[in-house]
C-alpha cells in the first residue's frame, strides 16, 4: 500500500475513504446483532436498543483503521519498523530510537498509573509493552555481543530447571518465611499448564510430525480418563496399574478409529476425526449404565505416594506420618505437579527419540510428501497408524492424570472446544516444534488465567462485565490473528532432525506441512 | 404406513434446510478447496439476524406476516452476506497461498469467534419465537394417526425450491456463474483470461452466506427456538450432506441435504433420538471411507 507517488492530501483522502468504508461495513455487521439485544419480556422476546455501544464499536473501527492507514500502511516510515528491527537485528537510526523510547515511556506511564490507581488492567498493559520492548532490546544486545551462544539450549535448560525446582523452592520459602504466597493457586495453575503442555506434545506427534490434522484428539483424552475412572471406581485398581492400561486403551481406540479413516486426504481426515470425537462424547453422555451419563463418574481415588495416601484421616501409614512431617494439603498438589511434569517430559523424550528412529523419519517424510514416501516403499497406512496410536496413547495417559486430579469426570470436559484449544496450542506454537508447543501452552493457558484477574476491566466496562466470557472470544481472535500474521507459528525455525553435513536451521516456510 | 409418510414429510423439510447450507460448503470447497468450518456459524448468525429483524419489524408496526417475512428474508440475506464477505476477507484471503491446513485452522478460529460473539452480544439463553406460520392440512387418517403437512413445512419446501432454482440459474446462466466455474477449474488460467479471481471468490462467500441466511430464517420459523450453538451440529450435518452428494457439485449438495435429512428423521423415528447425531456423524465417516467422491462428484486425481 505504501505507494510513494501520492501527495499528502491524496493519501489523507484515500485513508479517509478506506476507513469510512470499513466503518460502513462494521455498521452493517453489528447493526442488528450488537445494536439490538433480545431480552426475555412478559410476552416473549423484546428488543433493547443499544445505540451507544454500536456507535462506539463503529467509531473504534473507523479511527483504528484511520490510524493504521496513516501511520502504518500509507506512509514511508511505518510506526512498526523499529519494532521489527528490534528482532531482525537491523541497525537503528535516530527515528527508531525515538519511537522505541516513546514506547518505553508510555509503558512506564501506564504501569505507574496502574500502580497509583490500583487498576490491574493498566499495570498489565504497561507490563506487556515494557516486556516486549525490554526483552527485545536485551535479546538484540545479547545476539550482537555474543553471536555464537546456543540460546535455544540455554533457554530450554533454564525452563526445565525452573519447572523442576519451582514447587520445592516456593514451598520451602513459604514454610520458612510465610510470605503469604497463594501457593495452592499457583500449583493448580501450573498443573493445568503442564497438562496442556503434555496434550500439546502428544498431539504434536500426530499434527506436527506426521502432518495429520486431528480435530478429535480430546476423544483419546476422554478414553484415558474414563478408563481410569471406571477401573478405579468399579474394580478398585490403583493409579499406577491403571496408567498403562489407560494409555493402551487410548492407543487401541486410536488404531480402531484410525484404521478406516487414514486413507483420507488432509481436510477430510480432519472432519472425520472431529465426527469421531463427537461420537465418543455422545456415547459417554447417553450410555448411562456404564458411564453415568451426564452425571459422570465421581469418587475417583486421589493418587497415593507409592501406596501412602495424602490424607490426615486415613487409617494406617500416610505420607506425612511416614516422613514424620506435619500434614499439609499442598503435599498432594506438589506430588501431582511432579507426576504431570514427569509424564510430560516422558512424552517429550519419547518424541525426540522416535524422531531419530526410522518410524519418526518416516512420519516427517510423509508430512512432506506422501507420494514420494510411497514410491520409496514406506507403508503410509502403517506409518500414519503408528503416529495416530502414539499420539492417542499420550492423550490417554494425560486423561488418566486428569481423572485422578479432578476426582470426577463427565462428558462436559471433553467437548470439541477442548480439541480446538489443544490444536491451537500446537499450531500457534509452530507445528513440530517441541519448544514452541510448551511456550504456546504457557502463554495461552496462563494468559487465559491472567484475564480472569483483571478486575480493573470492570471499572471500564461496567459491573456486569465478566472477563471470563471474553476468554473464548479472545482465544478465537488470537487463533485467527496469529495464523494470519505468522502462519508458521510463534517458533517457526527448526533444525532438521537428520541431515548430511552441517545441520542448517531452516525457516519454517521451507517445510511443507499438512498434506496428509 | 401413515407414520412413515409423516416422517417422510418431516425428513424432506429438514433436508431442504440442510441442502441450503450444504451448497455454501460445496461452493467454497469447489472454488478454493477448503472446508469453510465457520459456515455453520454463519448460518447461526443468519438465524439471529432474522430473529432480531423480525422482532424489530413487529416493534415498528409491520404486522402483516407475508410482508414482514419477505422483509426479514431480504434483511437477513443482505446482512449475513456481509458477514460471509468479512470472514473471507479477514481470515481466508491472507492465507490463500499458504499451506493447505492454514485456512482450516483460521476457519475453526472464526467459528469460535462467531459463536462467542453472539453469546456475548445476545446472551447464552435460548431464544424462543412465537409460531409465526401456523395451521396445516390433514392428508389422511389411519387408525388414530393423522398425517399432517403443516403450512410451515410447505413454506420451507417451496422457498427452498424457489431459492435453489434461482440460484441454479445464476450459476449456470450468468457471467458470475461462468467465472465461478472457471476459477474452480483453474484459478491461474481464469485470472489470465480476465476473470477477477478475488472478486469471484468473495462473491462465492457472499452467495453461500445468503443461502445460509435463508436456511437460518427457515430453521427459526420451523423450530421456533435458536441459540448461539446451533451452527456447530447443523454445520457438520450440512457438510456431511455436501460430501455425500459429492463435494464441489451443487445438485449433489441439494441431494445430499435431502438424504441426510431423511436419514436423521427416520433414525429418530424408528431407533433412538439420543443417537441421531451419531447416525449423521457415522454416515459422514462411512461415506468418506467408501465413496469419497460422493454420489455426483468427480474423482480427484492425486498429482505429484
Amino acid at each position: 500500500m505504501a505507494d510513494t507517488g501520492k501527495t499528502r492530501d491524496q493519501k489523507l483522502v484515500s485513508a479517509l475513504t478506506d476507513s469510512l468504508l470499513a466503518a460502513i461495513i462494521a455498521f452493517a455487521l453489528f447493526s442488528l446483532v450488537l445494536g439490538l439485544r433480545t431480552v426475555d419480556g412478559a410476552t416473549g422476546l423484546t428488543l433493547e436498543p443499544r445505540p451507544g455501544l454500536l456507535l462506539t464499536v463503529v467509531a473504534i473501527v473507523f479511527f483504528g483503521r484511520l490510524a493504521l492507514n496513516l501511520f502504518v500502511w500509507q506512509t514511508q516510515y511505518p510506526l512498526t519498523t523499529p519494532f521489527a528491527k528490534l528482532f531482525n537485528i537491523e541497525p537503528f537510526d535516530r527515528r527508531d530510537l525515538v519511537t522505541l523510547g516513546a514506547a518505553l515511556v508510555f509503558g512506564a506511564v501506564w504501569f505507574a498509573t496502574g500502580l497509583v490507581l490500583g487498576e490491574a488492567v493498566y499495570e498489565l498493559l504497561g507490563i506487556v509493552v515494557l516486556l516486549f520492548v525490554g526483552l527485545g532490546l536485551l535479546r538484540r544486545w545479547l545476539v550482537q555481543r555474543f553471536p555464537n551462544l546456543p540460546y535455544t539450549q540455554i533457554f530450554i535448560a533454564g525452563g526445565i530447571i525452573f519447572a523442576l525446582f519451582f514447587p520445592i523452592v516456593t514451598y520451602a520459602l513459604e514454610s520458612v518465611f510465610r510470605f503469604g504466597m497463594p501457593l495452592r493457586y499457583w500449583f493448580d495453575l501450573s498443573i493445568l499448564i503442564l497438562t496442556y503442555v503434555m496434550l500439546g506434545w502428544g498431539l504434536n506427534i500426530v499434527v506436527g510430525l506426521a502432518g495429520l490434522l486431528d480435530l478429535g484428539y480430546v476423544a483419546f483424552y476422554a478414553v484415558g480418563a474414563y478408563t481410569f475412572a471406571l477401573l478405579a471406581t468399579q474394580f478398585g485398581l490403583g493409579f499406577w496399574v491403571c496408567l498403562p492400561i489407560a494409555g493402551a486403551a487410548a492407543a487401541l481406540w486410536g488404531i480402531i478409529l484410525g484404521f478406516p479413516v487414514l486413507r483420507l486426504r488432509g481436510d477430510y481426515l480432519a472432519i472425520v476425526t472431529l465426527a469421531f470425537g463427537e461420537i465418543i462424547r455422545i456415547v459417554l453422555l447417553n450410555w448411562t449404565e456404564v458411564t453415568g451419563g451426564p452425571n459422570g463418574v465421581a469418587g475417583i481415588p486421589k493418587p497415593t505416594f507409592f501406596g501412602l495416601p495424602f490424607s490426615p484421616f486415613a487409617e494406617g501409614m500416610t505420607f506425612s506420618k511416614f516422613f514424620g512431617i506435619p500434614y499439609d494439603g499442598l503435599h498432594a498438589l506438589i506430588f501431582l505437579y511432579y507426576l504431570i511434569l514427569i509424564l510430560a517430559l516422558v512424552t517429550n523424550a519419547v518424541t525426540l527419540r522416535l524422531r531419530r528412529l526410522p518410524v519418526g523419519r518416516a512420519w516427517e517424510a510423509m508430512r512432506e510428501d506422501q507420494i514420494a514416501c510411497r514410491s520409496l516403499g514406506i507403508n503410509t497406512t502403517l506409518t500414519k497408524l503408528s503416529a495416530f496410536a502414539t499420539g492417542a496413547m499420550f492423550g490417554g495417559l494425560a486423561g488418566a492424570f486428569f481423572a485422578t486430579r479432578q476426582g470426577f469426570v463427565s462428558p462436559e470436559s471433553f467437548t470439541f472446544i477442548e480439541s480446538a484449544i489443544i490444536l491451537a496450542i500446537v499450531v500457534l506454537g509452530g507445528m513440530g516444534s517441541q519448544l514452541g508447543v510448551a511456550i504456546a501452552a504457557v502463554v495461552m493457558v496462563g494468559g487465559f488465567e491472567a484475564l480472569r484477574h483483571t478486575a480493573g476491566l470492570q471499572a471500564i466496562f461496567g459491573e456486569e462485565f465478566d472477563p471470563a466470557l471474553y476468554r473464548m472470544l479472545l482465544f478465537g481472535i488470537a487463533m485467527v490473528g496469529i495464523m494470519v500474521w505468522r502462519p508458521r507459528g510463534l517458533v517457526s525455525a527448526r533444525a532438521p532432525t537428520i541431515s548430511l553435513g552441517d545441520a542448517d536451521r531452516i525457516s519454517g516456510d521451507l517445510v511443507r506441512q499438512g498434506r496428509g | 404406513m401413515a407414520y412413515f409418510l409423516q416422517q417422510l414429510i418431516n425428513g424432506v423439510t429438514l433436508g431442504s434446510i440442510y441442502g441450503l447450507i450444504a451448497i455454501g460448503y460445496t461452493m467454497v470447497y469447489g472454488i478454493i478447496g477448503m472446508i469453510n468450518f465457520a459456515h455453520g456459524d454463519i448460518f447461526m448468525v443468519g438465524a439471529f439476524i432474522a430473529l432480531i429483524a423480525f422482532l424489530a419489524l413487529t416493534a415498528i408496526g409491520v404486522t402483516a406476516i407475508p410482508l414482514a417475512l419477505l422483509l426479514v428474508l431480504i434483511i437477513a440475506i443482505g446482512l449475513t452476506a456481509v458477514w460471509g464477505w468479512t470472514v473471507e476477507r479477514v481470515a481466508y484471503r491472507p492465507l490463500r497461498e499458504s499451506f493447505r491446513l492454514a485456512p482450516l485452522i483460521t476457519a475453526i478460529g472464526m467459528s469460535i469467534v462467531l459463536q462467542n460473539f453472539i453469546q456475548i452480544a445476545q446472551g447464552a439463553r435460548v431464544k424462543p419465537l412465537q409460531p409465526v406460520v401456523t395451521g396445516g392440512y390433514e392428508l389422511f387418517q389411519q387408525g388414530s394417526f393423522t398425517v399432517i403437512v403443516s403450512n410451515i413445512q410447505i413454506l420451507i419446501v417451496v422457498t427452498t425450491v424457489l431459492v435453489m432454482t434461482g440460484f441454479w440459474l445464476l450459476i449456470s446462466r450468468t457471467a458470475l456463474g461462468r467465472s465461478q466455474r472457471a476459477c474452480e477449474q483453474d484459478r491461474l488460467m481464469a485470472a489470465l483470461s480476465g476473470v477477477d479471481v478475488d472478486r469471484t471468490i468473495s462473491l462465492t462467500f457472499v452467495l453461500g452466506a445468503g443461502l445460509a441466511a435463508v436456511a437460518g430464517l427457515l430453521y427459526l420459523l420451523y423450530y421456533g427456538v435458536i441459540d448461539f450453538f446451533i451452527g456447530f451440529v447443523v454445520g457438520i450435518k450440512a457438510f456431511t450432506a455436501a460430501v455425500f452428494g459429492g463435494i464441489g457439485s451443487i445438485p449433489g449438495a441439494m441431494l445430499g441435504g435431502l438424504i441426510i435429512g431423511l436419514i436423521e428423521t427416520f433414525w429418530s423415528a424408528y431407533f433412538s433420538i439420543e443417537y441421531k447425531d451419531v447416525a449423521a456423524f457415522s454416515m459422514l465417516a462411512i461415506v468418506l471411507i467408501f465413496f469419497p467422491t460422493g454420489l455426483l462428484g468427480r474423482p480427484e486425481v492425486e498429482k505429484v
